[in-house]
């Protein structure tokens, strides 16, 4: 029988060896992609087994080593962190098969070093998820970028090599300017006794120093705006751009950023320093992250309106994302502890909406060959499964029960009240509820037009000339599979509820 | 017998390489020079290696040998403590695997008649540097200067056959280097003059009166000290390759013959860090070079120049061997700004900086090595495509470069962890912002090689093989430490900090 503390250590171990057999496999490529399949269930398998153990609340640490004295690579599993690894292990299941479909259905070169970066980054995911302190976190964050660039990059066009240097340039610019500076600040502050430690800590590591006056509130408000930014991954404007210029990556490179692992570790991120190194009480008491709330409320609307003027469809996906991401950030950022389940609610919600959205943009591009919203007339009638996938990952972005992005809205209107009540209603209150809605219907402006255009504009003459089916089968499976899981969740969203509600209990 | 050589270790492991170099030279056989030096340089390292054991097990963990038994501070005397054992094991280790390198590069890059002459002075250049870092004797220290100097300004013009360049880098670095080394011994005249002595301990000791008398009526030798302290300051300096003082470098590193650029960059600067590490906190002590004449502050000015400076040198450059050049300039500054700190942190970045910046930047020069033993050039359009036809060789540069620009989990990561650490302890925030600024400029240069080589376009017609094994097993060592050091820092951290705790007690 296996510790939960020994999981963790193979939950991270699993996907390195995937790599190494994946790497080794390139000859043979049905035993390449049985291999890729067979570490992505097994990687979920072990991240699952770990829900009992959260649930019962036992504490989970590990510790591998110690990479400079004092400065330890730790884990330790807590609920928020069980959200992200769940959604990200598990969506890199359809993620795979979508994979296989897509690369062979559009015979891509150098598979073999594409399927053998996905493993590298879901280990870096997981490593994100389950870090125990900032530096832990940063690793990983910093593995993860690198590993995805060669996904990026994968075409190897003069474009794909301009897009990488954008998606590599702000991202590490980020990490290393804003966040590791942060890392490195809070290290020297715990050997001051200015914060408690490294460690992630519920209720936040500057609690007792501020109370002592060892640290001074603006010191406590700089390192924030330095974490905020440090993280590019959550593409709060104005670092976003780095997300859009991604879109040059193949179709499931796309859905593995924007659902399963990357910018869902930038939100994730977001919401573990604050919850876990600031504190809510902290931020709360000394009024220090106020401006995150109007920053990341402008996001929302801004890539909406954005998003409402681009013709390609993937770019159009991309910009609904980074609007969607700042939902995270702003429910995060109202600081109250339903806040705080919001924004791991909306973590989870947004990922299976948003891979349904890309799987059926990569499915049109797979069996069409387009890639432009103008060019989706009466499609609908010859990929029905793709466009049907395509309308339920939309209504769910709208917020349209029965979908799950209903419920991430309903406990983000929640927590709105909850601090109306407990801070009094002001200027901010509205703010949100404003942006909401405006959200709300710029979404519906930019995603429904689509739908009408697939189901009941006819098919141009030209089009006519190309007939085409839908996609091959293994696209068809992942995407109707995460359709379903969007559906599915409405109803049935007890265990990510759960966990959330621990998040908001760890918040108090 | 054995245990009475033992005794001897201090002066063998300067006196056999001496001897050695003077019987290839004088034999004049082609092929058994390298024979010779290797088996020189083998030795010298296992007895470092075993001098380093000796020291740490020794009580007072540090060795004193007396040359011809005169006692101090009438004769040389050979000191060897955790630091001077540590940095000499770097120098020989480093020479030893150059040197296995260094055959086939060298056959290819000088003349078969003078292929002697160069192992000769090798093993003098090898000899003056591991002498620099034992003795104990300012005067002694002068002459074994211009022993590796002079021995490098012709190991520098050998590159001639390749570049009629070399033999103006090699003039100009003549020029400068014996002005750095006069500057040197008129600042040890000076000192000579005010103590009487030419022993490094027994002048601290002499300087101690000294300096207690400036406060009164009647000050000793006041302007001599600060004159002589300052002539010292600028020859090292110039030795070191401290910017503004640095414009022999970049053309040296890159006309020389790859092996030497490799041994030069990895040890030759280092050594010269560690010299005016002993100068300050050694001879004249910390209270009189930092706390009176504020070099400190000259030093952070100009170690941040350098780092900005030589970053965006770097940038600039097409051929890469001057890229790595300019970029070692950068890293002298990193080393420099550690301990103008003075604080515990900063020392210690500064001696693991040694050790990291010799492993990754020896290994980036033997790559280069191998793209000039294969293809004859090291500009960039010389490198494009390379990672398909040189794997190996291009995964160890890529390594490397990421050490250099200091991502997590290689060697490079801890250097900085350890500089801004230093930098945010001693409240030098904005000295904290040039490492992380540097980085970035790091991550420029570095990105700009990496693209070319692994996106660049090749002509196919032209055969590229993968370089020998004899040149890719030293070089795969050289950078897989460096990586090894990034995941377990926990030997480097100790040594250094054993180093700089070393350092900082003697300053008291």
């Amino acid at each position: 029988m296996i510790t939960p503390a020994e999981t963790v250590t193979l939950a991270l171990g699993v996907p390195l060896l995937g790599f190494v057999l994946v790497a080794m496999s390139g000859r043979i490529p049905n035993l390449r992609e049985t291999f890729t399949l067979l570490t992505a269930v097994a990687t979920f398998a072990l991240v699952a087994s770990l829900y009992p153990a959260v649930m019962r609340g036992e504490e989970v640490r590990v510790a591998l080593f110690e990479v400079m004295p004092g400065v330890p690579l730790a884990f330790r599993v807590e609920p928020l962190g069980m959200v992200y690894a769940l959604v990200a292990t598990l969506l890199w299941i359809p993620n795979s098969v979508y994979s296989i479909g897509y690369m062979r259905g559009n015979n891509e070169k150098h598979q073999t070093r594409f399927y053998s970066c996905f493993p590298l980054a879901i280990a870096s995911a997981v490593g994100i998820a389950f870090a125990d302190n900032v530096f832990t976190m940063f690793v990983f964050y910093e593995t993860l970028t690198l590993s995805t660039f060669p996904l990026v990059t994968h075409k190897g066009s003069t474009d794909a090599v301009r897009s990488g240097r954008v998606y590599l340039g702000i991202l590490l610019t980020t990490s290393v300017a804003f966040q590791l500076f942060a890392v490195m600040w809070i290290a020297v502050l715990a050997q001051q006794g200015a914060a408690s430690g490294i460690e992630f800590t519920e209720g936040g590591v500057f609690a007792a120093a501020l109370a002592s006056d060892a640290v001074s509130a603006d010191i406590v408000g700089l390192l924030f705006f330095l974490y905020i930014y440090g993280i590019g991954k959550a593409a709060l404007m104005p670092v976003h751009r780095w997300l859009p210029a991604a879109m040059v990556a193949p179709t499931p490179v796309s859905a593995f950023l924007h659902a399963v692992a990357v910018v869902k570790a930038g939100v994730f991120c977001v919401v573990k320093v604050t919850v876990y190194v600031f504190g809510l009480g902290t931020l709360n008491r000394y009024g220090l992250g106020e401006w995150l709330l109007y920053v990341s409320g402008f996001t929302i609307v801004a890539a909406s309106l954005i998003a409402a003027f681009q013709d390609n469809l993937k770019k159009r996906l991309a910009y609904s994302t980074i609007s969607q991401l700042s939902y995270v950030v702003m429910a995060a950022a109202l600081f109250t502890p339903l806040g705080v389940l919001a924004a791991t609610f909306h973590i989870v919600a947004h990922a299976f909406g948003k891979i349904t959205l890309f799987f059926a943009a990569g499915s049109v591009y797979t069996a069409a060959h387009k890639t432009q919203v103008s060019q989706l007339n009466g499609i609908g009638r010859r990929m029905p499964a793709t466009m049907a996938a395509f309308t339920v990952g939309a209504l769910s972005m709208i917020g349209v029960p029965p979908l799950v992005g209903f419920v991430s809205k309903w406990w983000l209107i929640n927590s709105i009240m909850e601090r109306g009540t407990l801070t009094g209603v002001d200027f901010s209150e509205v703010f949100v509820l404003l942006v909401i809605a405006a959200s709300t219907l710029l979404n519906a402006s930019y995603f429904l037009p689509i739908v009408y255009r697939a189901f009941f504009k006819p098919l141009s003459d030209e089009d006519m000339k190309h007939p085409h089916g839908e996609a091959p089968m293994a696209i068809v499976y992942a995407l109707s599979f995460t359709a379903a899981l969007t559906v599915l969740f409405f109803f049935w969203h007890r265990p990510a509820l759960d966990l959330a509600e621990l998040v908001r209990r760890a918040a108090l | 017998m054995l245990e009475h050589l033992r005794t001897q270790l201090p002066a063998l492991i300067v006196v056999t390489p001496l001897t050695m170099g003077l019987i290839v030279a004088l034999i004049g056989r082609r092929q058994i020079g390298w024979y010779i030096a290797m088996a020189t340089t083998a030795g010298v390292f296992a007895m470092t290696l075993q001098l380093l054991m000796d020291v740490l097990n020794h009580g007072e963990r540090s060795l004193t040998y007396l040359m011809g038994n005169w006692p101090v501070p009438y004769g040389i005397a050979y000191k060897a403590d955790p630091l001077s054992a540590s940095v000499m094991l770097i120098v020989a280790a480093m020479a030893a695997v150059i040197t296995f390198y260094a055959r086939r590069s060298v056959a290819s890059e000088v003349p078969v008649g003078k292929l002697h002459y160069f192992w000769g002075l090798w093993l003098f250049c090898i000899t003056g540097l591991l002498g620099i870092t034992i003795t104990g004797d300012a005067f002694n220290l002068y002459v074994l200067l211009e022993i590796s100097s002079l021995s490098t300004y012709t190991l520098v013009a050998l590159g001639k056959e390749r570049n009629r360049r070399a033999l103006t880098s090699a003039i100009n670095y003549l020029l400068l280097g014996t002005m750095g080394a006069c500057f040197y011994l008129v600042g040890v005249a000076y000192l000579y003059m005010a103590t009487g002595s030419l022993n490094i301990p027994d002048i601290a000791e002499r300087l101690q009166p000294i300096y207690a008398s400036w406060g009164t009526d009647a000050p000793l030798y006041q302007k001599t000290v600060i004159a002589g302290f300052a002539m010292m300051a600028v020859g090292l300096s110039l030795k070191l390759a401290l910017f503004p003082l640095h414009g022999w470098l970049p053309n040296a590193y890159t006309y020389a013959p790859s092996a030497v650029s490799a041994l030069l960059a990895s040890t030759a600067t280092k050594v010269g860090a560690y010299a005016f590490m002993r100068v300050i906190f050694t001879l004249v002590g910390v209270g009189f070079a930092f706390g009176r004449l504020h070099t400190d502050i000259a030093l952070m000015a100009c170690s941040g120049a350098a780092i900005i400076v030589g970053s965006w040198m770097a940038i600039r450059q097409v051929n890469v061997k001057k890229l790595l050049a300019y970029s070692s300039i950068a890293q002298i500054g990193y080393i420099a700004l550690g301990f103008a700190l003075a604080n515990r942190d900063g020392m210690t970045a500064s001696v693991i900086h040694l050790i990291n910046h010799a492993l990754t930047k020896g290994g980036m020069f033997l790559a280069l090595g191998m793209v000039m033993y294969r293809l004859g050039g090291t500009r960039l359009s010389d490198l494009r495509g390379l990672g398909r036809k040189m794997p190996l060789t291009m995964a160890a540069f890529t390594a490397g470069g990421l050490g250099l620009i200091g991502v997590p989990l290689t060697s490079g990561f801890v250097s900085k962890w350890y500089l801004v650490s230093g930098c945010l302890e001693g409240g030098r925030y904005e000295m904290a912002a040039v490492v992380l600024v540097g980085s970035l400029l790091a991550l420029i240069y570095v990105w700009r090689v990496v693209e070319t080589i692994y996106f660049g376009k090749r002509d196919e017609e032209v055969q590229v093989r993968e370089a020998p094994w004899t040149m890719l097993v030293p070089t795969l060592l050289l950078i897989g430490a460096s990586l090894y050091f990034g995941i377990n820092a926990s030997h480097t951290a100790y040594i250094a900090q054993a180093a700089a705790d070393y350092l900082l007690g003697a300053a008291r």
